[in-house]
């Protein structure tokens, strides 16, 4: 790829981005999240078009005009979310779409059989998706672009949803395929990843390439530097400003699945099935169709802990465990099946949702275009969203529209959020942007506690050190916070105690002081919660030293 | 800031502006091809307007239409689909007729029980959809169609002779009502016609739902739940019962949508009180794209189609057939469904793309500010 440039709608374009991929190698792209990879990807699978620039494969200029010629040329891109269909099998979703290369049976059969040995990807045909793994589906994926006769693989962050050991079966493969003379194009911001499973890797900042390195010779100092053009924000909390005054308590809380979404070790998030207005969701407990002991799945199983005022509870755990349910059991857009949810001394379990939000609890949602905002509505909209009865936003019965525009605009200038005004619609900024607006309005209705989903996720640099700078200092005001992120060294830099979710039960606590992640990275998996050197208790026995203190 | 602004009036007003376009070029598509004059039928029509009898046909018609279409438009900005506005205005009407009939108080207490009866009418048969939307999750669209047969035949029973019905000739009526509660219209001469004096009540809908909406905390509740369901819940929007009170008003004001023609002209409900009006409501609902003045107009747009139309059976020296007027309003709402979700987007897109050129420029001249500085 030469000279690719796009400009795109939004904060970041590419600006003259060389990329050279050579055969039988695993080449990283790296660069913070927004830095303009995922477009030169899209580019070059052809679901976008650059405006400047030419792509060569083997030599060959070509002009990709949709994803089909792109895999034509023998490109394949395995995304981070996967698009796998759960109730067919694995063979069935390999096939779909391109039946004509080697029909439906026994051929198809046998070539992802001689695929999958020959990379060693070990993928059972006959198995159903939804019976598989977060790691075995993303095996689907890459042998469903194999299929398609890809020579050249696109991996969009793949190890975002994989736990440190899934990583390293990962690579495994990934050096198998590259042994065959496949080139593989693997996207990260991890760096030590990168550094592990690269040859030749290509750093991106702020839409154009700023250096290329070669692993064996670079330190994920100097990698870092590049990616950031200076230091990294560490999210370390400084001193402990944990209390003993409990703002928040929840015991034993219990909530069946309602919907046909399985747990366990699903990647994509649970969600869906959940809050569909007029639906008869709430309170009724439907049979899930997964094997469960007593009819319906637990999706959280018995949930116990204490939160003080100034203090940040982070929990761990792969996507899907019960972290989806644990917030909205909290918030209220789930009713707790058994249990207690006690605030500030009241028990709140069986308040609406609204009650909550005005008595003091914060919501940062882990989908911020899901549940955080009105895309198509202005900003100082978006400010009212959530706090409608409050101050500044109404006046008894009434909105008030300047109130809320002037604090709009106090946000604006408090949190940095670029934009060039607050009656643009929210769907004109950019992640980070958005996510500052929400954590702004947040933040300023006085908290109590904060419910922090994935707080930086998909946001830059400059507003992920912005991020952690509020949460801190609001946290030293005496906020508690229950904080969960994927991103395992923002959980262990910022949280003042960890825990770990798992198949939606609390299976192990941790020292945020002492633990890696890779340590918490086992626990993850649920194999290795007894063996957790810093955490081995469970959470029945943390809930009773909680008590004690 | 006010960029903004006129941009979102540009995309408000682009929208409206190309479906009728689209939708006149395709009417004369379809009289080209029946092999008729493309243009002249338009200006039949528009000559009709001239005359200040039709003007006032009209304005009555439009605000049957407008009351209804406001009804319809309640539920779309949250996403609630009342297909139901049809059998509420009628059973509305037939209630209030019989009521008119039956009782008689002094004349603003009548009008005053009058508006009550529609209204509450109107909420009640909503209502019915709503409560089992929340409680079953049956969709509101099933729930309101089938109420709106089961209407019908209410309207049958309670037409009935030993009932509260009354034949006169060959039509069954509701008895005519008592003078008290006639609302007396404006009259503007014997061959111009009367305006009827419900049309306030028409256009202090209007306003009355702009402030609800835009003014009021249930509004941004309402406009929020239309907006994104799930943002709604997660900011402790209680989903059940927004549907609930929604479809309680949108009803209550739907059993208005007959009241100018039934306490204006008519006095008495009887087989040839208009029906459908309901329907046509949401075409007009959606052309307006759910603006208290956008749907003025096309209320407006749509009586005229009706009332000047007529007029094409008779022109000289060729006559042309009225139904191209029903041709037109079918072709408006496809246009309009189509053009309407172009334009949104294109003005997402367009805004958004706005947006990064106008933060890359400030980026741009603070960048060359502090290289002034340091160099």
């Amino acid at each position: 790829m030469q000279g690719i440039t796009k400009r795109f709608p939004g904060v970041v374009a590419n600006s003259d981005i060389h990329l050279t991929v050579r055969k039988g190698t695993v080449h990283a792209l790296v660069g913070e999240n927004g830095a303009g990879k995922s477009t030169l990807m899209k580019i070059l699978y052809g679901m976008q078009k650059p405006d400047e620039g030419t792509i060569a494969v083997d030599g060959q200029e070509v002009v990709f005009g949709s994803p089909a010629d792109a895999i034509g040329r023998g490109i394949g891109m395995v995304h981070q979310h996967f698009m796998l269909a759960d109730n067919l099998t694995v063979l069935e979703n390999v096939v779909l779409g391109s039946e004509k290369l080697y029909g439906i049976g026994g051929g198809a059969r046998k070539k992802i059989k001689e695929l999958s040995d020959r990379y060693g990807l070990g993928v059972r045909p006959d198995v159903l998706v939804e019976d598989l793994g977060v790691a075995d589906r993303q095996r689907v994926e890459i042998l469903k672009v194999l299929f398609r006769g890809a020579r050249i693989l696109i991996l969009d962050e793949p190890t975002a949803v994989l736990v440190p050991q899934e990583v390293d079966a990962l690579f495994g493969n990934l050096r198998e395929l590259k042994s065959e003379g496949l080139s593989v194009i693997f996207i990260s911001h991890k760096l030590g990843e990168v550094l592990s499973v690269a040859d030749d890797i290509t750093v991106i900042r702020r839409g154009t390439t700023v250096g290329t390195a070669i692993p064996s010779e670079t330190t994920p100092r100097q990698l870092a530097e590049m990616m950031v053009g200076s230091e990294l924000p560490t999210p370390e909390t400084a001193e402990s400003t944990v209390t003993d005054r409990a703002v928040v308590e929840v015991r034993n809380l219990t909530v069946y699945a309602t919907g046909g979404a399985s747990l366990g070790e699903v990647a994509a998030p649970v969600a869906s099935a959940t809050t569909v207005a007029g639906s008869t969701t709430a309170g009724s407990v439907l049979t899930d169709t997964s094997p469960t002991i007593e009819g319906a799945k637990r999706v959280l199983d018995d949930v116990t802990f204490t939160i003080h005022a100034g203090e940040v509870m982070g929990i761990a755990g792969v996507e899907g465990n019960g972290q989806t349910e644990l917030i909205e059991a909290l918030i209220g857009l789930k009713n707790a099946d058994s249990g207690d949810i006690v605030f500030e001394g009241k028990d709140i379990t069986s308040q609406p949702t609204r009650k909550r939000r005005e008595s003091g609890i914060a919501y940062i949602p882990e989908d911020r275009h899901r549940h955080g905002l009105l895309l198509e509505a202005p900003l100082w909209e978006n400010r009212i969203l959530g706090h409608v009865t409050e101050r500044p936003n109404a006046k008894g019965f009434w909105l008030d529209p300047k109130g809320a525009q002037e604090d709009t605009r106090r946000i604006v200038e408090a949190y940095d959020v670029r934009t060039p005004g607050i009656d643009v619609t929210a769907a004109s900024l950019s992640g980070g942007n958005q996510q500052k607006l929400i954590v702004g309005r947040e933040m300023s209705h006085d908290p109590k506690f904060l419910i922090a989903a994935h707080p930086t996720r998909g946001v830059d640099v400059g507003a992920q050190a912005a991020i952690w700078d509020h949460i801190r200092a609001a946290r030293r005001e005496g906020l508690a916070v229950l904080l969960i992120s994927a991103d395992l060294d923002e959980l262990i830099g910022l949280s003042d105690t960890l825990r770990v979710i798992y198949d939606g039960r609390l299976v192990a606590d941790a020292d945020p002081a002492t633990i890696t992640p890779e340590e918490l990275g086992s626990a993850m998996t649920g194999a290795a919660s007894g063996h957790l050197e810093h955490a081995d208790e469970t959470a029945d026995d943390a809930a009773a030293e909680d008590e004690d203190r | 800031m006010k960029k903004f602004d006129k941009e979102r009036m540009l995309i408000a007003v682009a929208g409206p502006v190309i479906a009728l376009v689209l939708a006149i070029a395709l009417t004369s598509v379809v009289l080209l091809a029946s092999d008729r004059n493309p243009f002249e039928p338009y200006r039949l029509m528009l000559q009709q307007l001239s005359y200040s009898d039709v003007q006032v046909l009209i304005v009555n018609q439009a605000s049957l239409y407008y009351i209804a279409a406001i009804a319809v438009a309640l539920g779309f900005r949250m996403n609630l689909f009342n297909i139901g506005v049809d059998g509420q205005y009628r059973l509305a009407a037939v209630m209030t007729a019989v009521v008119g009939a039956n009782v008689n108080l002094p004349a603003p207490l009548q009008v005053v029980l009058l508006l009550l009866v529609a209204m509450c009418t109107g909420a009640f048969w909503a209502g019915i959809a709503g409560v089992l939307k929340v409680t079953r999750g049956v969709s509101e669209v099933v729930a309101t169609i089938m109420l709106n047969a089961i209407a019908t035949s209410v309207i049958g029973y309670v037409t009935l002779a030993n009932v509260w019905g009354v034949q006169v000739g060959d039509n069954m009526t509701t008895g005519v009502m008592h003078k008290s509660g006639w609302i007396p219209g404006i009259n503007l001469g014997s061959d111009v016609g009367e305006i009827y004096g419900l049309v306030f009540l028409a256009i202090l809908l209007g306003i009355g739902y702009w402030i609800v909406l835009n003014r009021t905390r249930f509004g941004f509740d309402l406009r929020a739940t239309g907006a994104s369901e799930t943002a709604a819940a997660a900011s402790g929007v209680d989903a059940r019962r927004m549907i609930l009170v929604s479809m309680l008003i949108s009803g209550a004001v739907a059993g208005l949508a007959g009241l100018p023609l039934l306490l204006g002209d008519t006095h008495t409900y009887s087989l040839s009180f208009p029906a459908g009006l309901g329907f046509t409501a949401i075409g007009i609902a959606l052309l307006g794209r759910n603006n208290p003045g956008g749907i003025a107009l096309a209320a407006l747009l749509w009586a005229f189609l009706e009332k000047a139309s007529p007029a094409l059976d008779f022109a000289t020296p060729t006559p042309y057939e009225k139904e191209i007027a029903t041709i037109m309003e079918g072709l408006i709402v496809f246009a309009v469904v189509i053009s309407y979700e172009a334009v949104r987007q294109w003005g997402l897109r367009r805004q958004q793309s706005r947006v990064g050129a106008e933060l890359a420029a400030e980026a741009a001249k603070k960048n060359s500010e502090s290289k002034g500085v340091t160099a």
